[in-house]
């Protein structure tokens, strides 16, 4: 979809119609940067999910020759059709830095946010529209330059999404690639997060008061503060180990390392560890990016289907502000194992137990709002449904791992990686899916397929779990995680069934997006035509035409009240509009 | 709307629980491991054996804290499902915009709250502190080993009589004959090396753990042990066995290609077998045969 754009940019000295591309290409409206952030993070994820599947092969059936496909991806990769462990690898590192850099934080922050949060604080655009288009631009260098590297000599990054030094500046050239891909897609984070908090603060309707926001443009605010303040660390970080992978220095690299009996140039006086201390300074706040702007969508729907309003807007409030400082100094729960005394690693302990107090407070508030509910079962509302105990699920096995004496254990096992996964994958991912059944009517003037949805939604809920419940009980039987074979291990070899049935969870689950795949195109043509306001909602964005035009809104709207004005005692409707002074 | 929720629930929970039941004999039985040494112990989807003084103190808390999640869980989803079969929309149902006072939510996290704390400050602080911290003194006659991790072999060395480690000098290191890069005049020359890890039943060991090259993790599931090698550091880190047998030393990081065979054993002797372990290994004529 832009895969187009270099010919393109030959072509305009050719033809007139240079609008055009300014229009759907080089747009400055906060609507088809929008619109070009989410379909670029779509074709991401599904990548992203496609490396999994390969690698879930492996897993499954350690050795085998890859049926059909095997073959495509060369000698280098898989001799005969039977994956290296370097490819392995490489897939891991890629898939993780792919969903998190290139699709799911693209998807929240430059898909939802940037489409709907203008939107639902009545603004005409964002503050600075062509720094929005920049980030998307540096966002879409970024992702080639993630793609480029899996066609270099060795391959793409294969030390990790976290590229833990010295294994990553030790490591192939697609370890050079991944620093550079990352120092643009930071650039990318760092301009939209600026624009994210002045057009929060600037641009919001008349009336519009900090406390009638609603709980999504609540969620973008506080994330792209994480976002500004988080990424330079590893902006700074990154840049750092180019250096020493391209200028000798040794910023990570310890004196007298010694690789396969040869002796290192590296002049030495660097420690590993300052590496992981920027990462995870980064990386943790960034889980909260992954997760916030996915309760903001959940919030929004499950407001809007249960017609009543949400049950402790302000606590919740609250909470995410509490979360965002927290997020910043519980890091080094990501790093007990390196050798931390008794003292820091209770300070990171506790830090970890009272960041899950928010989380719980948000989490019983949502749950709490369906109480005297109405509750339409509509497919947003199914995914936003599903997002509360697949998340429950999350936070809860954090705790284990948050605790030092139980991470010894587990950390670096399976129970990670399902830990994890149920916040972003049936957490974050469910939310996207709710997000984009709940506005693909504002963004396109038509109704995704009902029937199609709700297939979509149960089969994704079956198998997602599938795929993840396993991994609690691989993990407690000390499976590491990264491991080309478990089974050289006799305790990976025992629960290896576990794996292969995690392998089939994983391929269903990707048979079952086909239903949404269809849908989403099909709808694009056939979809039932909406009025603006399909589900009777009372935040802004349903006040403009469906699609909005340049300039979002007809009459320049201003605001009477909170953002859930649902059921009110005394109204005809059970809905009462934002923008409305009296009830129509 | 709501007969067909819950009629695709339930498909879901059977497909989902066939799908359980399925994997479930494969799950009960211990499988032979394909390596070529047997290790003990039976192995499965949960904790694999414990051989250590120290680990059930570990065990207990994962318990502990899995019987806290899973009610938490469930008390928090029957609440959740009363909810969606009760306020489900339906005709003449509407919703009520009242204020709903929520003690028992405020109790709940209250709850969870004190809870997070005894189970921080009462197990988790302590437990850290006597495995990862509280290293035993001479007194208490450990053995010390420094266990060197490199791409993708564990290197253990012992002091040797003298109970003193020689110097190491990467300088020195020759991969086919000194590994380690041990000078071996003064107090290395009794050293011993080997590539496979053994102690003996009933006293401390202290291992230290660091690395050549890249950070690798020691992890010894049984014995529910963990440290990252990190490359520039000597970390301690201690346990005691209880029980003799063959287990495995496993990498828990990411430490290049061969991450995934990163594997060594460890062989917990009686005292007697492991003194004539040590006494073989120091004769000269095996040095370095490993």
């Amino acid at each position: 979809m832009s895969g187009g754009h270099h010919d393109h940019h030959h072509d305009h000295a050719h033809h007139p119609e240079l609008s055009f591309w300014r229009k759907y290409l080089f747009s400055v409206d906060h609507k088809t940067i929008g619109i070009q952030y989410a379909l670029t993070a779509l074709v991401f994820l599904f990548l992203g999910f496609c490396l999994m599947m390969m690698m879930r092969w492996q897993l499954a059936y350690p050795g085998k020759v890859m049926p059909v496909i095997g073959n495509l991806f060369g000698e280098g990769n898989m001799p005969g059709g039977v994956m290296l462990p370097e490819f392995y690898n490489a897939l891991g590192a890629m898939h993780g830095t792919i969903m998190v850099f290139l699709g799911v934080v693209p998807m929240l922050v430059g898909g939802f946010g940037n489409y709907v949060m203008p939107l639902q604080i009545g603004a005409p655009d964002m503050s600075f529209p062509k720094i929005n288009m920049a980030s998307y631009w540096a966002f879409f260098v970024g992702g080639v330059v993630m793609l480029i590297s899996f066609f270099v000599p060795g391959g793409a990054a294969n030390s990790g999404w976290t590229s833990y030094a010295p294994l990553s500046v030790l490591a192939t050239r697609g370890q050079t690639f991944w620093l550079l891909g990352m120092v643009f897609l930071i650039t990318s984070s760092l301009l939209g997060s600026v624009n994210f908090i002045v057009t929060i603060i600037q641009l919001r309707a008349k009336g519009l008061d900090f406390f009638r926001l609603p709980f999504f443009v609540w969620a973008q605010f506080v994330t792209a503060f994480l976002l500004l303040l988080a990424f330079p660390p590893l902006e700074g970080a990154a840049v750092l180990q180019l250096m020493d992978r391209l200028a000798g220095t040794s910023f990570f690299m310890p004196e007298g390392l010694v690789v396969s009996g040869v002796p290192q140039a590296y002049a030495g006086g660097g420690s590993p560890l300052l590496w992981q201390h920027l990462f995870w300074f980064l990386a943790h706040p960034e889980v909260y990016v992954l997760i916030l702007p996915a309760m903001g969508i959940v919030a929004e729907v499950i407001a809007n289907n249960t017609r009543k309003p949400l049950w402790g807007y302000r606590p919740m409030v609250y909470s995410l502000i509490f979360l965002g400082f927290m997020s910043f100094i519980v890091w080094a729960h990501h790093m007990f194992m390196t050798g931390m005394g008794t003292k820091i690693s209770a300070f990171f302990a506790t830090t970890t137990m009272i960041i899950s107090i928010p989380s719980v407070i948000i989490l019983t508030a949502l749950v709490i709002s369906l109480y005297r509910g109405c509750i339409r079962f509509n497919v947003p509302m199914l995914f936003a449904l599903a997002f509360l105990p697949m998340f429950a699920i999350g936070g809860l096995t954090g705790l284990p791992l948050g605790l030092p004496a139980s991470d010894i254990h587990l950390h670096d096992t399976y129970y990670v990686i399902g830990h994890f996964h149920y916040v972003v994958a049936p957490g974050t991912i469910f939310a996207i899916f709710a997000g984009i059944y709940h506005w693909y009517p504002k963004v396109t003037g038509r109704t995704l397929n009902s029937a199609l949805g709700k297939i979509h939604f149960f089969l994704s809920f079956v198998f997602i779990n599938v795929v993840f419940m396993p991994m609690f009980f691989q993990g407690m039987a000390g499976v590491s995680r990264r491991l080309y074979d478990q089974t050289m291990y006799a305790h990976g070899d025992a629960v290896q069934s576990l794996t292969r049935m995690s392998s089939w969870g994983a391929w269903m689950l990707g048979l079952s997006q086909l239903p949404f795949i269809l849908n989403f195109f099909m709808s694009l043509a056939a979809g039932r035509k909406v009025n603006q306001n399909p589900w009777e909602a009372t935040t802004l964005e349903w006040a403009a035409p469906s699609p909005p035009p340049h300039g979002n809104f007809a009459t320049v709207p201003v605001v009477y009240r909170g953002p859930y004005e649902y059921s009110v005692p005394g109204t005809q409707k059970d809905f009462f509009p934002q923008h409305l002074a009296t009830e129509a | 709307m709501t007969r067909k929720f819950l009629l695709g629930t339930t498909v879901a929970i059977v497909v989902l629980g066939v799908l359980f039941v399925e994997a479930a004999p494969a799950w009960a039985q211990a499988v032979a491991p394909k390596t070529s040494v047997k290790v003990d112990g039976e192995y499965g989807p949960f904790m694999p054996p414990d051989v250590s003084v120290h680990g059930h103190k570990v065990d207990q808390l994962i318990n502990l804290l899995h019987w806290f999640m899973g009610i938490l869980f469930v008390g928090w989803g029957i609440f959740f499902v009363y909810c969606l079969i009760r306020f489900r929309q339906r005709p003449g149902h509407k919703a009520s915009c009242e204020l709903i006072k929520a003690k028992p939510s405020k109790y709940a996290e209250i709850c969870v709250a004190i809870f997070e704390a005894v189970i921080l400050l009462g197990f988790s602080i302590p437990i850290w502190a006597s495995v990862k911290n509280d290293i035993p003194p001479p007194t208490d006659n450990p053995v010390r080993i420094r266990v060197v991790a490199e791409q993708f072999a564990w290197n253990f060395h012992y002091p040797g009589a003298d109970g003193k480690f020689g110097r190491v000098d990467p300088k020195l290191i020759d991969t086919a004959t000194n590994p380690l890069g041990l000078d071996r005049t003064k107090d290395g020359a009794d050293d011993i090396f080997s590539l496979e890890m053994h102690i003996p039943v009933g006293r401390p060991v202290i291992c230290e753990i660091s690395s050549k090259d890249v950070i690798h993790s020691f992890f010894l599931p049984v014995m529910r042990v963990k440290q990252d090698a990190i490359p520039g550091m000597r970390i301690p880190v201690w346990f005691q066995a209880a029980k003799t047998g063959t287990y495995e030393v496993a990498c828990a990081q990411l430490c290049g290609n061969n991450h995934y065979s990163m594997r060594a054993l460890m062989y917990i002797q009686e005292p007697a077998a492991f003194e004539k372990w040590l006494a073989e290994k120091s004769k000269p004529a095996e040095e370095f045969q490993d």
